[in-house]
């Protein structure tokens, strides 16, 4: 790793944690390709070192947002532990359907609950009382 | 709510499934169901999230270990500046409104879905 590695590495490192505070995401979206484009990692890998990123990330993270007033702990753990349950339906689901149905599904259930989100705030115009 | 633990239960099945399919954390599904079908306000739903990654990461993390495919001292390396920018994060989300964090979110997950796409 040179220089220029070393920079993309960690900004991009701080990129993922500022969405992580931002969205309350892990930041997995960014630590896997800055892994594998900057520290010469494979996918498999990558995936997998991220996931010690993602604890630092959440658990700082966590300990910030319950500063503010933002954490309710007992429905974030609630989700957390029976979060298995999916992992299962998962790998059902990954031997039963085609891989791109599954990609395509997934993606528009997020176009979907975009829209949803889009409508609940009240964007692009302003929401009409229901 | 006697419908809160279904609810939640769903929620958290669906970011596993998520994560073990894709290989991304569950964020980008806890956050935005838990505005829609917990009620709560977007930056409740992303610091609960947060705690939610925690156990989720964590189980991923020991599983992966398990395997031999987990470099810590890489994963720490990235995790410092994670750290800092998590702070930073938190502290930027402070001082913008609900909306305008909805709208940042709505465009992760229109990006999320166009990389599944294409």
């Amino acid at each position: 790793m040179d220089a220029l590695d070393w920079t993309g590495l960690l900004a991009l490192s701080f990129a993922a944690g500022t969405a992580g505070g931002l969205l309350g995401v892990g930041g997995g979206v960014l630590f896997v390709p800055a892994l594998v484009v900057f520290a010469g990692q494979s996918q498999l890998g990558a995936q997998a070192t991220s996931l010690v990123a993602i604890v630092v990330v959440s658990l700082v993270g966590t300990w910030r947002q319950r500063g503010y007033g933002n954490v309710r702990l007992r429905d974030g753990v609630t989700v957390g532990l029976l979060s298995p349950l999916g992992v299962l339906a998962g790998v059902v689901l990954a031997n039963a359907v085609p891989e791109r149905v599954l990609e395509l599904s997934f993606a528009a259930v997020q176009l979907y609950i975009a829209a949803q989100l889009a409508r609940e705030v009240g964007l692009p115009s302003r929401p009409v009382k229901r | 709510m006697p419908s809160r633990l279904p609810r939640l239960a769903a929620i958290a099945t669906a970011a596993g499934a998520f994560s073990g399919l894709f290989g991304v954390g569950g964020g980008t599904i806890i956050v935005p169901l838990l505005v829609l079908w917990l009620g709560y306000e977007q930056k409740e739903a992303t610091g609960t999230s947060l705690a939610a990654i925690i156990v989720i990461g964590g189980m991923a993390a020991a599983a992966q270990a398990a395997y031999g495919n987990v470099d810590l001292a890489k994963g720490l390396l990235i995790g410092l500046p994670g750290a800092a920018g998590v702070v930073a994060g938190a502290a930027i989300q402070q001082r913008i409104s609900h909306r305008a964090v909805a709208a940042a979110f709505i465009v992760l997950l229109l990006a999320s879905a166009a990389i599944l796409i294409f």
